[in-house]
């Protein structure tokens, strides 16, 4: 019973990354913008949050520099593909070139450095109920704070005005801007809390998940944020049950092998991916269920 | 206060000189690079630029580096007229080399020289069926085809894994992960001696002209076209859109999984964990940058072979890390693709 | 020899001129001839020790960045050591992040065509091409690591890094409360496998009752992967961990959750200094120092050099205060009885997971034996994977 419990706590911590910057991407998809530069804005903000983490000796610190990491990053993107209307996708590819190759040249003089981040947490008197202390109440303040900011953006996105604007610049930017929306302005900013989002994740993985920089750490977790914004047909708490599905997928697979579970561990390796498949197909053959969410203008440039 | 004006007619004049214009501001920016590294900026572009050129067998790896870059490319270009948004070629180049290479395995000393060809139609078939499991929920599912051949990318990667960890491991070859070396008869043969090249080349310069015949001459490739872009016109005029998804997937799974047989059954001769280094990934800027278009593609793959080559000769010649390489790559290309913005708009005083 | 002669001369012109102008700036005191004839071949000699020999060329193919902390990192750190103590006798260069595709065979190539004589590949996935490179370069020598392929002017070169995982077992033998050890494995090679084994032989010599989970990540390097792998581990019962992989995150991982573990590859005190007991380090400058030796010395010929404890390649170092005395004294033993020659960690008699005995009472592995490991041993839960 405690194995299970603790094996909801990994789950539960493995999936925060992929939350944070899901949800993030989500929103800048949400607006119309596909931006496949997640990776490097993660790689930038995991080297940019360690850096600052390692110097200030605040973790706290070091987040935020993370996510102004990301933003910053991110407006190359916005520069190119929403200023100057260059392909979306190809633009998004480069930027991830360009900051695995940027975060490994600035990250240089911190590999091999360490941080000394209290990694340990417990609520109070919660902590202690016997199977959902250990599940629940004894991870990371980041966890609960990725899904209070689920809460929000789900919240923002259905009840507010804001909301109604981002998606109906995602819907028709055409339209939109024809009533007088600053269509490129929001995606700027929709790109900019995508930026902030991925740099969140990127330096919650190099401070807290495993606090150390190394060249290459985010190891395709960028990629696997922007797939579950898709799986989630771009609806914010199934992101959240997206990125904990696939933490638990893995977690459950290294818990079947420490069994010795005898199976090619790369095929069980695969059960992740091919899991998001299956669901995916499963949930797209009513084409009414994904086109309700589907931002129309999704990947396609717009220019006034 | 500037702002963007699109152009009524692309400007040809910018079509030749948003290339150059791209190589003067990464030229520019770096410049400035290597001079805050401490290198001398005009040896250092020069390693990127000139000295891959500089003798025939440079020459030589620069072409063999086209090679896949330029076959995924290709798919991938009429894969995006047709509105159909695959950016898993890499997956279908490795299952296509798994395919090929599962072909050459079957090659035995007797076999006869023609053997090659086998492993090359494996490798096409391989690749087309990796992309058909897209082609197949996209239709039947509706499910988002750049989802699935995103995740079936990490799929056939672990496949190649499994198979050199396990089934097609060399039984000679003290458990290490890879297959045991193809058979003379299972490789494609050598273009020139002394160098890597092979028909290979030959290859994609039919594949080349076929593309370009496709796309920009033929009805087939006019209906694909059309019925992405516009399904609406399309179905009004009879073309149906299942029809691109299909065949704009099926051709470029084809080329991707030649570009892995290609790899597998020429410079590399055996199956290992790893058969490419991204090229599939690489290949959909390579795409973008060449606009689409199979001659724009040519000079884009060059480009970016040119660049990958470069950065491991600035290792070996100047010291730089290749992390520098990395930066210096995705300048270029952003630089790129900044200045292909003003072939279609320009700038005006709003 | 024409060269030789003509630059000689030239040297010895040069020389002369700088005598001549040398002793005009002097002073005017000595009206000797500027320069007599039998002047020149003297001052030829004078410069003669001066200029050095061509430092000789050196390059390493490496499969990672140099700041992986981890294997391409343990390598670079070779190199600079073997840099530090020839000094301008050689001249070493490297490329990094060359993948094991197609392009390692361009880039090794490159290298033994910009006149690198020595050429060291640090990784297994570069055999092949290696051994396609060699035979056309036949002055150069390539030295390959983790391989079993060699040519001529090509040899192989390796660690017994089982060594350190046998030791590390031992103390964690000691010091496990739940008698489960945990090991997060990269790719199933035989070496992976291999320090698994002996990770649980030694650990197995002090306590019978000692098993071992394994789980795999199929990388080397993946932070987040390693992380959670260990937590997997620790969650079905392991209390001591050794890792196979390239980052310290099994070690914070252990640290965090209140469990021991190793370091692999480098020291990695730092990253948990209360979990860690020990690190089993790999140091190949010793290797790299005697083949660079044998370079200059002329005396490089094909061998196959496996190097471990003995001569220095591989330790167990930086104890962690929390392993008792008698524990440490026991592991301080241990390496002195490897490093005098005096211990195989496989000895008769051995038995598989599966209950085969592999090596019969008072047999010893060989070599042949050790490269070729495929199987865990008794105590290892589950199977090595995808071995048919």
């Amino acid at each position: 019973m405690e194995q299970l419990a603790s094996l909801i706590a990994a789950t539960l911590s493995a999936g925060t990354p992929l939350l944070l910057a899901g949800i993030g991407l989500l929103i800048n998809e949400r607006s119309g913008i596909l931006n496949l530069g997640a990776e490097g804005m993660m790689l930038i903000a995991a080297a940019a949050g360690f850096a600052v983490g390692f110097h200030t000796g605040s973790a706290t610190a070091g987040l935020i520099a993370g996510a102004v990491a990301g933003v910053l990053f991110s407006l190359i993107f916005s520069g190119l593909a929403i200023g100057l209307v260059t392909n979306q996708y190809a633009t998004g590819l480069a930027l991830t070139l360009f900051g695995a190759g940027l975060s490994a040249f600035a990250g240089l003089a911190y590999v091999g450095k360490t941080v000394p981040f209290q990694t340990n947490f417990a609520i109070p008197g919660l902590s202690e109920i016997p199977f959902f202390g250990t599940a629940l109440f004894k991870l990371h303040p980041m966890v609960y704070l990725a899904l209070l900011l689920t809460g929000v953006v789900a919240w923002v996105l259905a009840r507010t005005r804001l909301g109604l604007t981002i998606r109906a610049v995602g819907e028709s930017p055409e339209s939109a801007h024809a009533i007088g929306f600053p269509v490129r302005g929001i995606r700027v900013g929709t790109v900019a809390f995508g930026g902030a989002c991925c740099g969140l994740a990127g330096a919650y993985l190099s401070l807290i998940y495993t606090p150390l920089w190394v060249e290459g750490m985010v190891a395709g977790r960028g990629w696997i944020a922007l797939a579950l914004t898709t799986f989630a047909t771009w609806k914010p708490w199934r992101v959240a049950l997206g990125a904990y599905l696939f933490g638990s997928v893995t977690m459950i697979q290294f818990a079947l092998q420490a069994e010795g579970v005898e199976i090619a561990s790369q095929l069980l390796s695969m059960l992740p991916y091919i899991a998001t498949i299956v669901v995916l197909a499963l949930v797209s053959r009513n084409p009414a269920f994904i086109r309700l969410n589907m931002p129309a203008s999704l990947g396609k440039p717009f220019h006034p | 206060m500037l702002r963007l004006e699109a152009r009524p007619v692309p400007s040809k004049l910018m079509g030749y000189a948003a290339p150059v214009i791209a190589l003067a501001i990464t030229v520019v920016f770096g410049t400035l690079l290597f001079l805050a590294l401490g290198k001398n900026p005009a040896a250092s572009l020069r390693v990127f630029f000139v000295t891959p050129l500089e003798n025939a067998r440079g020459l030589s790896e620069v072409a063999l580096k086209m090679i896949p870059l330029l076959l995924c490319s290709l798919g991938l270009a009429i894969c995006y007229r047709s509105n159909v948004w695959n950016i898993g070629a890499e997956g279908q180049l490795v299952v296509g080399g798994v395919a090929a290479g599962g072909m050459a395995l079957l090659a035995s000393p007797d076999s006869t020289r023609a053997f090659f060809v086998l492993v090359l139609l494996a490798g096409m078939l391989g690749g087309m069926a990796w992309a058909a499991i897209t082609a197949l929920l996209r239709d039947k599912f509706n499910a988002n085809e750049i989802l699935v051949s995103l995740m079936l990318t990490y799929v056939g990667g672990l496949l190649l894994i499994y198979l050199v960890n396990g089934p097609w491991k060399d039984p000679k070859g003290f458990n290490f992960p890879y297959s045991k070396t193809f058979d003379a008869a299972a490789m494609v043969p050598k273009l020139f001696a002394g160098t890597r090249l092979s028909w290979g080349v030959l290859i994609v310069v039919v594949v080349l002209a076929a593309a370009w015949i496709f796309l920009s001459k033929s009805k087939a490739g006019f209906r694909l076209q059309v019925a992405g872009q516009a399904p609406l016109a399309a179905r009004f005029a009879g073309f149906s859109a299942r029809e691109g998804i299909w065949a704009s997937l099926l051709l470029c799974g084809a080329l991707s999984g030649l570009a892995g047989a290609l790899e597998v059954a020429g410079p590399l001769g055996q199956l290992t964990p790893q058969i490419s280094p991204g090229y599939g990934f690489a290949a959909i800027i390579v795409a973008w940058l060449g606009r689409l278009h199979p001659g724009g593609c040519v000079f884009a793959s060059f480009i970016m072979a040119l660049i990958y080559i470069g950065g491991e000769l600035s290792q070996s010649r100047l010291g730089l890390p290749a992390a520098i390489t990395g930066v210096f790559q995705g300048m270029l290309l952003l630089a790129l693709l900044t200045a292909d913005t003003f072939i279609h708009y320009r700038l005006r005083k709003a | 020899m024409l060269n030789l002669r003509r630059s000689l001369l030239l040297t010895a012109m040069l020389a002369a001129i700088g005598l001549t102008a040398g002793l005009a700036g002097c002073g005017k005191e000595e009206p000797k001839p500027a320069a007599k004839p039998a002047d020149a071949p003297k001052a030829a000699e004078a410069p003669k020790a001066a200029p050095k020999p061509e430092p000789l060329k050196i390059a390493f193919a490496y499969v990672g960045p140099v700041g992986d902390g981890g294997w391409t990192y343990a390598h670079d750190l070779g190199r600079k050591e073997a840099e530090k103590e020839f000094g301008d006798k050689i001249k070493t260069s490297f490329v990094e992040n060359v993948p094991e595709s197609a392009d390692a065979e361009r880039v090794i190539r490159d290298m033994a065509s910009q006149g690198n004589k020595l050429i060291f590949g640090t990784t297994f996935g570069y055999m092949e091409p290696m051994l396609k490179v060699a035979p056309e370069f036949k002055d150069v020598k390539f030295e390959h690591a983790t391989g079993y392929k060699s040519a001529d002017n090509m040899r192989v070169y390796d660690v017994r890094a089982y060594e350190g995982a046998y030791v590390a077992g031992m103390i964690a033998g000691k010091m496990t409360k739940t008698n489960t050890l945990g090991f997060v494995a990269s790719i199933p090679i035989p070496e992976v496998v291999r320090n698994i084994n002996a990770f649980t032989l030694g650990a197995q010599s002090v306590n019978p009752k000692v098993k071992t989970k394994v789980v795999w990540i199929n990388k080397w390097f993946d932070p987040g992967k390693e992380a959670e792998a260990a937590t997997a581990l620790i969650n079905g019962g392991a209390d001591v961990l050794l890792q196979n992989t390239d980052s310290p995150a099994v070690l914070q991982t252990a640290e965090k959750m209140g469990k021991l573990a190793f370091g692999w590859d480098s020291n990695m005190t730092s990253y948990g200094p209360k979990a860690h007991l020990g690190s089993a380090i790999i140091n190949w400058a010793p290797y790299y120092k005697k083949a660079i030796k044998d370079a200059l010395d002329g005396t490089w010929k094909g061998e196959t050099n496996w190097w471990g404890m003995k001569e220095g390649a591989i330790d167990v170092v930086a104890l962690g205060d929390m392993v008792p005395a008698d524990v440490k004294k026991m592991a301080e033993d241990k390496k002195a009885e490897i490093k005098e020659g005096k211990f195989n960690v496989w000895s008769g008699p051995l038995m598989g997971n599966d209950g085969k005995e592999v090596l019969a009472k008072d047999a010893k592995g060989d070599d042949k034996f050790i490269s070729g490991i495929m199987f865990y041993v008794k105590g290892v839960e589950g199977k090595v994977p995808s071995n048919k």
